[in-house]
């Protein structure tokens, strides 16, 4: 193909990215920027030119390994609902925009470790950024020349296809000073070209699958015939493996920390429910990759078996070498964008953390806290912008002048074993309250010399061909110092060997010095804030503890600085308006400063931040005892606080029905009496109907009005109890007695078999008021034709149970609970009102605690209801 | 003769709200709950249905909400009877489509008087 075609049509794909970001940058509020699968695509972001091209190659040369790259992914996102709404609450909370920002706030602001983190992302990310940069170059020389021969920098298309994705990351990704604010530009285009490399992907999966074998079966019968396929398909036993096992847990690590995957799973997330969406369709993205990485890695072994071609570049050789130009193009394509959307997340996110957690908290604190606030921010978008272009232009140069002809997969492993050093710190300080800075510094810093010796140093040694025989014998050549073999281990691989000793001496030294040395009381205060995040979430501003001195007017000064006139008003007023703080109030207390830092966090990374309020502020050093202590009590104030409105509505909504209930027989009462007051001839009979009715409504007013009395004073408990010893089966008996009317006239029979007798120590009258409202109550429901009421006790050792049942309907389920609520009248009785006050069980309720007891209703076969309440034998 | 619909699960209530439309020479008919207000509605086309609010199952908002949803009902007159008169209820039983509120108690002669006004 020719050069000018290739570059056309790269011009064009990349000027659609262009304009999609630039679209939903503009559009940032419609919906098709802000959903659940637009965060699940970024999460792609993952699948790099290193899954396009050197997976198929680990694939066809070494087997099954490439996918303990994609096990871990899979196996650590269902936790992901837990643990990263965990992180992704604290960043929101505390405005943290980076992996960097995210480990220096939960050591205390701590600026050296920001700078370390920063430093470890950098090293680590550069050369994988190269490798991106490399596989775009080569790809292209094979699809226009069918070689990989590299032309000088002037001609490299490269170069400027690099140039042209800074320009794009500068542009869109400092939209914002606030660099937690989030990309939806640079998130929607990612989210795009996830779509497009997956659909190529397929898309020559299934030409190789199907067109050019005949389907799975096919492939799989062909290459079991190549030699070396069994030993490349299977583990290699234990060793095996134990390497495979310690990969996985690699790429575990890799897909929560690496700075990119930082950057789209938290910094740009936008609703902590998109999470749910991403645990399921996230891991079906990469199995739909994966499966065809298998097929082409064995469809490129036997149609090149006795070829000079690398592995790396078998999906786009496959139909280049089948002169298929359109299909090739589409696999360029799609390697391209998986290139370019990790070189662009990639450089934002360690841009960020080298401008707000190294080149801003060491070089221009003192600058920018005179400078002017517009001065002030362009330096800090200026800052961010050429740590872009610094960093995709050293990018551009390791590629260049470096041999990087291993593999892909090798130095993409080297940059997840150099994150994973990370890992210690980072989820230790999610879990561990004991961890502490100083740990975390050596933690990381031994990691990471432990990396840099057994496979840094041994693999550059080995891909620039130096001559050295410290790989083979060791350093000083003591053989338990050989890289790849060190203290002898013989069992893993090299990049499994490096892991398993980076993070061995990694955790042992974060833990050691985490234990033994206490960390400082800031230090502890966020300790707390992160373990227990859920606990003090619900305090905001009021978890920071702080004690000292500080006004308003210098606290104002330095947001100024960095917000402006405008923004600084803005965010103190609504601060002012969340505390109901007196915006004269001249001195700042905790909940100031600890938003004060926040507002900048954002802007110019936690250490900054922290620095420049405390340069304006007089702190007093706390001990941790205190600091626990006033969390303590902010928290209890706030539930106490909670409670008390919770009692208040109660006794609205109390209010609210005692007056409706009060009203509708005042209703009927001055309606009927109105009737009667205005019409003088009315019919004897009539009026007899409606003076009867007033005087029964007039009876329920002052029956409803006893009864909320009677609760009242059982409820505050200044009624006593009478309490008497006293026979049950005799309060039974007396309690039927008064309800045989009622019974008789709706020809109602009451079974009284099973009353064993007891004497116990009760208020004879209020069980008698407890029992005879049941007696009603199951009288009033039990069935219309053939009604029967049955009234048990039951005694065992330590008190005896009373139960009234019916053989009516039953209670549904749904008010099973509500029926001893106060005013609950059941659903039941639509076709007559009846003529309770709806307090009757609630009474009874009350009156059965007052004695130590309970009640509690059921349903009982084949139909009716039983209430059912015990009181203790021993009552004191 | 104009028809009246009056809704209310109070009987007393509804007895007395019976005799003074009777008089008032409506024909009076009665619903003792909300889904049943809504059958004979749908029956007997009323010019004016007096609706209580708070009832078992089917409330009176629900009602208006069903009747406003139906063209062949949705221009009878709605004139909520309730016991309910916070600002909020009322405001929610206007925005809903009723064409009066009057809450409980009342006064009869006010009463009759808002119904002929709503039917002229």
């Amino acid at each position: 193909m020719s050069n000018f075609l290739v570059i056309s049509i790269i011009i064009i794909y990349l000027a659609v990215i262009f304009y999609v970001a630039y679209w939903a940058e503009k559009n940032s509020k419609s919906g098709w920027v802000n959903n659940p699968y637009v965060y699940t695509l970024s999460l792609a972001v993952y699948c790099t030119a290193w899954t396009y091209y050197g997976s198929v190659g680990l694939a066809a040369t070494s087997g099954i390994k490439f996918l303990a790259i994609y096990v871990g992914p899979v196996i650590i996102i269902p936790t992901w609902m837990l643990l990263m709404k965990k992180i992704i609450r604290i960043s929101k909370g505390n405005k943290i925009s980076s992996l960097a920002d995210f480990i220096s706030l939960r050591y205390g602001n701590d600026r050296f470790l920001g700078a370390l983190v920063t430093l470890v992302c950098v090293l680590a990310i550069v050369p994988y950024i190269s490798l991106q940069l490399k596989a775009i170059s080569e790809t292209f020389n094979v699809i226009t020349n069918h070689t990989i021969v590299v032309n000088s920098i002037i001609k490299d298309t490269t170069f400027y296809i690099a140039i042209l994705l800074a320009v794009f990351a500068a542009f869109f990704g400092t939209q914002h000073t606030d660099a937690s604010e989030r990309h939806k530009g640079i998130i929607t285009a990612v989210a795009l070209e996830s779509i497009i490399k997956l659909l190529f992907f397929v898309i020559i999966g299934v030409y190789v699958t199907f067109y050019l074998f005949n389907g799975p079966g096919d492939i799989y019968q062909q290459a079991s015939t190549l030699p070396n396929f069994k030993e490349q398909q299977s583990l290699n036993g234990l060793e095996g493996g134990f390497n495979w096992f310690l990969l996985s847990i690699v790429s575990m690590i890799a897909i929560m920390l690496l700075p990119r995957q930082f950057q789209v799973s938290v910094v740009e997330n936008e609703r902590e429910k998109y999470l749910k969406k991403a645990t399921w369709l996230f891991p079906l993205y990469l199995l739909l990759f994966n499966v065809f990485v298998i097929f082409i890695a064995w469809g490129g072994n036997i149609i090149f078996q006795n070829q000079q071609v690398e592995a790396d570049l078998f999906t786009l050789m496959l139909p280049l070498q089948q002169g298929n130009d359109f299909l090739a193009i589409l696999v360029f394509l799609g390697g391209f964008s998986a290139a370019i959307s990790m070189v662009v997340i990639s450089t934002l996110a360690l841009s960020t953390m080298l401008s707000n957690n190294l080149i801003i908290p060491y070089g221009f604190l003192s600058k920018f806290s005179k400078g002017e606030s517009e001065k002030n921010t362009e330096s800090i978008k200026n800052i961010r912008r050429i740590s872009i272009f610094s960093l995709i232009i050293v990018a551009y140069f390791f590629y260049k002048f470096f041999t990087l002809d291993r593999s892909l997969v090798s130095i993409g492993l080297i940059s997840f074993v150099l994150i994973a050093q990370l890992a210690p710190s980072f989820f230790g300080g999610l879990f561990w309250r004991r961890g502490s800075a100083i740990g975390a510094k050596f933690g990381i810093l031994v990691g990471f010399l432990v990396t840099v010796y057994t496979l840094v140093i041994p693999f550059t040694i080995d891909s620039q061909e130096i001559a050295s025989s410290f790989v083979s014998d060791g350093l000083f050549g003591f053989s338990f110092l050989k890289p790849y073999n060190l203290f002898g281990m013989q069992i893993f691989e090299p990049v499994p060997h490096a892991f398993f000793w980076s993070i061995f001496f990694n955790v042992i030294t974060y833990s050691l010095l985490s234990v033994n040395i206490i960390g400082s009381s800031r230090e502890r205060n966020f300790a707390e804030m992160f373990v227990d995040s859920s606990k003090y979430a619900s305090l905001y501003e009021n978890a920071f503890v702080w004690k000292g001195e500080a006004y308003v007017k210098d606290i104002r000064k330095v947001l100024t600085r960095f917000l402006g006139d405008k923004r600084t008003e803005r965010a103190l007023n609504l601060f002012y308006m969340k505390y109901n703080i007196n915006k004269k109030d001249q001195f700042a207390d905790a909940r100031l400063v600890n938003f004060s830092e926040k507002l900048l966090t954002g802007s110019i990374g936690s250490a900054s931040a922290r620095i420049l309020i405390s340069s304006v502020v007089k702190e007093e050093e706390i001990s941790l005892q205190e600091v626990l202590k006033i969390l303590d009590e902010t928290q209890k104030a706030k539930e106490s606080n909670k409670a008390l409105k919770e009692k208040d509505k109660q006794k609205d909504e109390f209010l609210d029905t005692v007056a409706h209930e009060l009203k509708t027989p005042i209703t009927s009462i001055r309606a009927l009496s109105e009737i009667l007051l205005d019409d003088a001839k009315i019919d004897h009979e009539v009026k007899n109907k409606f003076l009867t009715s007033i005087l029964s409504e007039s009876e329920r007013v002052s029956r409803l009005i006893n009864n909320i009395l009677d609760l009242e004073k059982l409820a505050t408990g200044k009624e006593k109890l009478e309490l008497k010893e006293n026979s049950i089966q005799e309060t039974i008996s007396k309690s039927i007695n008064s309800v045989q009317q009622l019974a008789i006239k709706k020809q109602v029979k009451i079974n009284i078999e099973g009353i064993n007798d007891a004497n116990l120590i009760y208020d004879e009258d209020r069980i008698q008021q407890v029992i005879i409202n049941l007696l009603s109550n199951a009288i009033k429901f039990s069935n219309e034709e053939v009604g029967s009421v049955s009234v048990y006790t039951f005694q065992n050792e330590n008190n005896i149970e009373i139960s009234v049942e019916d053989n009516g309907k039953g209670i549904s389920k749904d008010e099973l609970g509500s029926i001893f609520n106060k005013f609950y009248q059941s659903k039941n009785q639509t076709i007559l009102k009846p003529v309770g006050s709806g307090l009757g069980l609630a009474i009874s309720k009350q009156i059965i605690e007052s004695h130590n007891g309970k009640i509690w209703a059921e349903n009982i076969r084949p139909t009716g209801a039983r209430l059912t309440f015990i009181l203790p034998l021993n009552n004191k | 003769m104009k028809k009246i619909l009056i809704v209310d699960d109070e009987p007393n209530i509804v007895m007395s709200l019976e005799y003074i439309f009777k008089k008032e020479n409506f024909e009076v008919f009665i619903a003792r709950d909300g889904s049943e207000a809504i059958e004979i509605a749908e029956d007997n086309l009323p010019d004016i249905i007096l609706l209580d609010i708070m009832m078992p199952n089917v409330d009176g908002y629900q009602v208006l909400k069903h009747l406003k949803k139906n063209p062949k009902l949705d221009n009878i007159k709605v004139l909520f009877l309730s016991a309910k008169n916070k600002v909020s209820d009322i405001e929610l039983g206007l925005q809903l489509g009723a064409d009066k509120y009057i809450s409980k108690p009342f006064s009869t002669k006010k009463l009759v008087k808002e119904v002929k006004e709503l039917l002229k």
